[in-house]
Parts: C-alpha cells; sequence; structure tokens
C-alpha cells in the first residue's frame, strides 16, 4: 500500500506573529517557516507504519509556493520515498484554499492511487481544520478526523478519535482520509544520514495547472487583528496575600 | 557567492537546534545545580546521538562517522553550544586527532570511540606549562623495549568519563641555536593502566558539570604500539589534528552568544519601566544592536575560516581571528544581557549568569586571546622578515 502525506509549509510554531500594518494578513517576510506541526506527526505515523511493514511506499505533496521544497526535503529526511511539489502562488502571503488543496490532491489521488491519506488535522496558521473532510467528499472515501490512535486491519482501519469529552474508536474502510491530532505520535527528528540521503530522493515539481485546478481564492480576508493584549499578572507572597486579593476583586 | 545555507545544511541545523531544546536544556539546571551529569542520562544523550547518527559526525565515512565538512561541523557545534557543554559531551565528538591512529591502535581506540563505546580526553596542560606547551615536564624515558612515563597533567576536560587519554610528554632533547627544545610524542594510554591515576580537578567557574581533573604520571610504563603518530612527533599530529578545534570554540561561542542575545532582547521588548518598554530608551536598544553586529561579525567570521579548511586554503591566521573575535564577543554579549535584565541577570532564575561565568573560559582554553593575537601577528609579520 501507498501512503499520501499532504505537507504545509507554515509559520514556524516559535515565531511570535505580527499582523501587517494594513491588517490583510500575517506578517510573512523573513520569518522561519517549518512544516505544519500536524503535519509532522502524519509523516512519522506514516513512516512508522512503514517500519511496520503495513506500507511499502510513503509520499508527501506540498502545495504552495516553490520554497515549500524545503518543508518537502524535511518529509524525505524524516524518512518519505518521494516528494511532489505544486506550485500554486509565487507570494508567500498568497493562502492556498482548503478547496482547492483538496481538488489538487484528488488530482494526485488519481495518478497515484494511495490506498491511504494521511493528513494534519489543520494548519496552525490558518486553523482552517477542513482539507482533510472536503477530500473525503470529494473522493468519495471514509474519513476519520483527529486520530489518536490508527490501526491498519486488512481493508480496514481502526481509528480512536479525540472528540469532546473523550475518545471514540471507529472503523473505516480503506481507502480512507485519516488526520492526526495531537497525541497521535511523537515526531522523530531527522537522522543525519537521512539528511544526506534526502537530496538524493525524487521531489517531482508540478504546478496548479497541469492539474487543471483553478486556485483563485472564494474567501476574502476582511481584517486580521492582533489578540487583545492580557493585563499584566500580580505577584503574590502567601496564600493568605492571595485570597485577599481575590476577595479585593471581588471573585470570591 | 552565497550566504545561504543548503537544504541538507537547513536541516542539520534544525535537527541539532531541536535535539539541544529537547534533550539538553531540560536537564540544564539539575546539572548546574549539582555540579555532576547523572550516568543514566550522560548514557541517554549518547544513545540518542547514535540513534541519530550525528556520533562522531566529525569522522570521515571509512572509520564510521557522517563526514562533516568543517563548515558543517561548525554549524553543528554552534547549536550544540546553546546548550550545557556538561550535558552535549555526550553528543559525542571525539578528537579527530584519533584519525592518526595506526595497525590495531584503530580496532582498540578510533573505532571504539566514533561508535561512542570508548570515550577521549586530550591532555597538553601541565601545572607549569600551559600556553608554553613546550616547556612540559612531564617525560618518558626509555627502559628497555617499553617507555615509562612520570609527570603531571592538568585541566583535563573531560577525564572524569573518559576510557582512554591521548597525552602528550616529553621524549628528549634537542640543542638548538636558540637554546634548547623539547622533543614531544603523543601517546594512547588507558585508564588503569598501572603507574597512572586520574585525580579530582579543581572547581571551575565555567561549565559547571563538565569536570577537569589532575592525570598523574608515576612510572608509567607503556609500550612503543601507545605512541600516536610518530615517536618525537608529537607536534606534527598536534598540528595536523588539533588546528581546526579552535573552529569549535568560536561555533560554540556564537550559538551561546544567540541564546543569550535572545533572552535579553524579549526581556527587552516586555519589561515595562517609566512607562514604556525599555527597548524603548536607546541606552538599552543601542546595546542590543552592538550586541548582534558582533554576533552576526563573529559568525561569518567563524564559518568562513571554516570554509577555508574545506577549500583546503591556509586558514590558521583566520581561524585564530574567529576563536579570538567570538570568544571575546560572547563575554561582551552575556555582560550586555545581564545588563539589560538589570539584578534579575544575576540570579539563577535565569540562565543568564551561568552563560556569563561560561564564557569566561572560552578566551582561555584552547589557546588565550594572548596567544590567538600572537598566531595572527607572526602570521601577519613573519613574511615582512619581522
Ligand atoms: C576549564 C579548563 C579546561 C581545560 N581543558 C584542557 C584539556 O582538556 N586538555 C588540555 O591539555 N588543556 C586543557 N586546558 C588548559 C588550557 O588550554 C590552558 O589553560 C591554556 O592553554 C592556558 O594555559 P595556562 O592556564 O597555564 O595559562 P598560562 O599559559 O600560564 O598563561 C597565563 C597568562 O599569560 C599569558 N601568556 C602566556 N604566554 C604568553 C605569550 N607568549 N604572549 C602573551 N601572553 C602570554 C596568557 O595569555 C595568560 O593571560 C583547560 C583549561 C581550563 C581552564
Ligand atoms: C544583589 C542585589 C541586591 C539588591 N539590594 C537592594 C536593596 O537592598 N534594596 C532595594 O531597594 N533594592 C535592591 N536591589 C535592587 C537594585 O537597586 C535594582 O536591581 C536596580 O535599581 C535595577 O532595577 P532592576 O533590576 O529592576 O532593573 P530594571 O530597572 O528593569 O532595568 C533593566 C535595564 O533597563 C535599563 N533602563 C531602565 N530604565 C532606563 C532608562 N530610563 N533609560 C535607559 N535604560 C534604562 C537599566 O539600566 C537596565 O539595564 C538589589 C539588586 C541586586 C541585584
Amino acid at each position: 500500500m501507498k501512503v499520501l502525506v499532504p505537507v504545509k509549509r507554515v509559520i514556524d510554531y516559535n515565531v511570535k506573529v505580527r499582523v501587517k500594518a494594513d491588517g490583510s494578513g500575517v506578517d510573512l517576510a523573513n520569518v522561519k517557516m517549518s512544516m505544519n506541526p500536524f503535519d509532522e506527526i502524519a509523516v512519522e505515523e506514516a513512516i512508522r507504519l512503514k517500519e511496520a511493514g503495513k506500507v511499502e511506499e510513503v509520499v508527501a505533496v506540498s502545495i504552495g509556493v516553490k520554497q515549500a521544497q524545503e518543508t518537502l526535503r524535511t518529509a524525505l529526511a524524516m524518512g518519505a520515498d518521494r516528494a511532489i511539489l505544486i506550485v500554486a502562488a509565487d507570494d508567500v502571503h498568497q493562502d492556498i484554499e482548503p478547496l482547492a488543496v483538496a481538488k489538487l490532491l484528488a488530482k494526485v489521488i488519481e495518478e497515484e492511487e494511495p490506498g491511504l491519506v494521511l493528513c494534519g488535522k489543520q494548519a496552525i496558521d490558518n486553523d482552517m481544520n477542513a482539507t482533510g473532510q472536503m477530500l473525503s467528499a470529494l473522493l468519495g472515501w471514509s474519513q476519520a478526523m483527529y486520530a489518536n490512535k490508527v490501526e491498519i486491519e486488512g481493508d480496514h482501519a481502526v481509528v480512536t478519535r479525540e472528540v469532546d469529552g473523550g475518545l471514540q474508536t471507529v472503523k473505516v474502510k480503506m481507502p480512507t482520509i485519516i488526520s492526526t491530532d495531537l497525541r497521535l505520535n511523537e515526531p522523530r527528528y531527522a537522522s543525519l544520514p537521512n539528511i544526506m540521503k534526502a537530496k538524493k530522493k525524487p521531489l517531482d515539481e508540478k504546478t496548479a495547472a497541469d492539474y487543471g485546478v483553478d486556485v483563485a481564492p472564494r474567501l476574502e480576508v476582511v481584517k486580521t487583528a492582533e489578540p487583545p493584549t492580557r493585563k499584566a499578572g500580580e505577584m503574590v507572597g502567601s496564600v493568605d496575600e492571595l485570597v485577599s486579593k481575590l476577595k479585593e476583586a471581588g471573585v470570591v | 557567492m552565497n550566504f545561504g545555507l543548503t537544504d541538507e545544511q537547513e536541516m542539520i541545523v534544525s535537527t541539532v537546534r531541536a535535539f539541544v531544546e529537547r534533550e539538553i536544556y531540560p536537564h540544564e539546571a539539575e546539572v548546574e545545580r549539582t555540579g555532576r551529569v547523572p550516568p543514566e542520562l550522560a548514557q541517554e544523550i549518547k544513545r540518542k546521538t547514535l540513534e541519530l547518527g550525528f556520533y562522531a559526525c566529525n569522522f570521515p565515512p571509512e572509520v564510521g562517522g557522517a563526514g562533516l565538512s568543517h563548515l558543517d561541523f561548525a554549524l553543528v557545534e554552534r547549536e550544540l553550544g546553546r546548550g550545557s557543554m556538561a550535558l552535549t559531551h555526550f553528543f559525542g565528538r571525539p578528537q579527530n586527532i584519533l584519525m592518526a591512529c595506526e595497525g590495531a591502535q584503530r580496532e582498540r581506540y578510533l573505532l571504539p570511540a566514533v561508535r561512542g563505546e570508548r570515550m577521549d580526553a586530550l591532555a597538553m596542560t601541565e601545572p607549569d606549562a600551559g600556553s608554553d606547551v613546550r616547556g612540559m615536564k612531564c617525560t618518558a624515558r626509555r627502559d628497555g623495549g617499553d617507555w615509562v612515563v612520570n609527570g603531571t597533567k592538568h585541566f583535563i576536560s573531560g577525564a572524569d568519563h573518559a576510557d582512554f587519554f591521548i597525552v602528550f610528554v616529553a621524549t628528549g632533547e634537542d640543542d638548538t641555536p636558540h637554546g634548547p627544545k623539547k622533543r614531544i610524542t603523543a601517546f594512547l594510554v588507558d585508564r588503569g593502566t598501572p603507574g597512572f591515576t586520574v585525580r579530582e580537578g579543581y572547581r571551575s567557574v565555567s561549565h559547571r558539570g563538565y569536570a577537569n581533573c589532575i592525570l598523574e604520571f608515576d612510572d608509567c610504563r607503556l609500550p612503543d604500539a601507545q605512541v600516536l603518530g610518530a615517536v618525537d612527533g608529537g607536534f606534527e599530529v598536534m598540528n595536523t589534528w588539533l588546528y581546526a578545534t579552535r573552529i569549535t570554540v568560536a561555533a560554540m561561542s556564537v550559538g551561546r552568544a544567540r541564546r543569550a542575545f535572545d533572552l535579553a532582547l524579549h526581556h527587552a521588548a516586555e519589561r515595562r519601566q517609566f512607562g514604556q518598554t525599555i527597548g524603548r530608551f536607546q541606552g538599552v536598544s543601542f546595546q542590543l544592536a552592538d550586541a548582534v553586529t558582533e554576533i552576526d561579525a563573529a559568525d561569518w567570521l567563524t564559518l568562513a575560516a571554516a570554509w577555508r579548511l574545506d577549500q583546503g586554503l591556509p586558514a590558521n591566521r583566520e581561524i585564530a581571528s574567529a576563536k579570538l573575535y567570538a570568544t571575546e564577543m560572547l563575554a561582551r554579549v552575556t555582560d550586555m544581557g545581564i545588563q539589560v535584565f538589570g539584578g534579575m541577570g544575576l540570579m539563577d532564575d535565569f540562565p543568564l549568569e551561568r552563560f556569563w561565568r561560561d564564557a569566561r573560559v572560552e578566551r582561555i582554553w584552547d589557546g588565550t586571546s594572548e596567544i590567538q593575537r600572537h598566531i595572527i601577528g607572526r602570521e601577519l609579520l613573519r613574511p615582512l622578515g619581522s
């Protein structure tokens, strides 16, 4: 079986984001970019399935600007076998919307015929949480979102999902689309030999036009604003002081 | 000319950075407090480094290393420099002087060191011979077919964890027009060799937990098989293999300076006094401006020196400049960091006071700042006949 893992290049989770002066979005010029952490978990899960002998090939796909090549190299260094880059934007500030991404992925899937798609539950830049679900609808495949545990059993996958208030276990028919939640696994570091090998692994470069998919935005960002700043806290020296402060504030 | 990193280099940097942040940072405070690295933790760091293929990454693939270039290795060291040396010691980088091992020495020392099975330490310095290595008093005399070693080495880093030692010893004296000149030989000495003792060393203000020890040789008998390189060829192996370790000191200084700088920068952006963030006072922001300029300068100086080595260009002067400037920069930047933090900078609630203390030794070991200046001056003036 082949696994397809879509990976997105996003602003690094350590970067303190800044809203652009005109409010049109977040400033991405000269900031550190990395693989979306949920996608890293998906790559890790795919590699573990391969190590367990459930999967023969792990193919990583990225859709976005040309620089997403670096993100794919990271996936290859972690252990993916090959990569496909679909260049769909010139400007790092142009985000490709989930529907366009899902349509492109559906085309790739037509060609590649994977038995499983493992994607992150959401990208930490726009938090859409939509691509996996849309892809499921476009393909008519089953879906199991927010995976906490994945087991492949023949033509089924048993997936434990993180849902409000607890865990839910579902059995889905393959081929299927699974999105990863935070606790599914802890992604490995890229090993030095794999880093060195990554350059030699195949990376195909395509464009959105090659697949005949229109990536023009359907959504308009009306405004982007910084979250309100928190008021400074106050250090207290003892429990008594804490209680009296809380009383003062009228909360107890 | 291209000042960017390749994709591989970016990945090397981000892997080592992530490793240091996740596997080293969380244990630093304990090592600082207790002054020791728990053996299980040391083993754990070593095991993970081996698993990642980074152990002995400075060694060529023929002997089981990753064959990193000097430049790539400097990038690794730069990231490691962010973390506590007591801990990053187990992200093993054996002394590349072990490449001088020949015949059976390869199986006994070189290969086990690369595989992480045996750790090494290097011993040159003596109580009466520091900068003046040639002034060493530790001697080996011929007795039958063996060598008998007597003398003392001190300040020997990592000796507490070392399984064997590369020891430089005087093996004779030549008369020259400038007076008598000692001949030096390098020996491989196993821990536990009769007549050889490792004693606890001094307590250093820098790098707590990264111990330095005293080595004592009392009629320690070594066969010829323990000679590394040629008899009387100690300076030759030293000059061939120890040349580049100064780049390591420079690169680590740059990494640590960046970590200290980031703390100061964020503090300046958040700490409020007189109704505004202190970063808004030029008295503070100019200090940050100077610091980042110096860090960048040291960074490029270091990478350029490593690059020269990779190109096979003469690099002695450039390496000396990098070591000199980067270590002195680190002292200024850590001092600046504490100043920007105010009183809290001195408290061990933050790692700044530690960086400031750790910085001090960098200007002393692997050749003091004065010795680096001496090298630079000599390289400039000697061709002019001065
Ligand atoms: C924590 C620590 C760990 C160490 N680890 C090791 C190790 O693992 N192995 C090892 O072999 N050594 C090690 N060293 C030794 C280190 O390399 C020496 O400390 C260093 O070379 C300086 O020697 P010294 O301390 O004897 O100072 P000295 O050589 O006595 O120097 C004293 C002062 O005189 C100056 N000076 C000396 N000669 C000149 C000159 N010609 N021109 C101008 N100024 C001069 C020096 O710059 C210095 O300021 C370590 C040292 C320390 C502090
Ligand atoms: C060991 C120790 C003992 C102490 N003992 C006492 C004591 O007994 N009693 C007591 O009351 N206090 C005591 N202090 C407090 C000491 O006086 C303060 O630490 C000092 O006034 C600086 O304040 P701060 O540490 O809050 O730094 P901050 O005021 O936060 O300063 C941080 C940085 O911002 C800079 N800065 C601030 N404002 C400006 C400006 N307008 N322009 C340019 N730069 C600016 C500062 O110079 C500094 O570099 C002690 C401090 C220490 C470390």
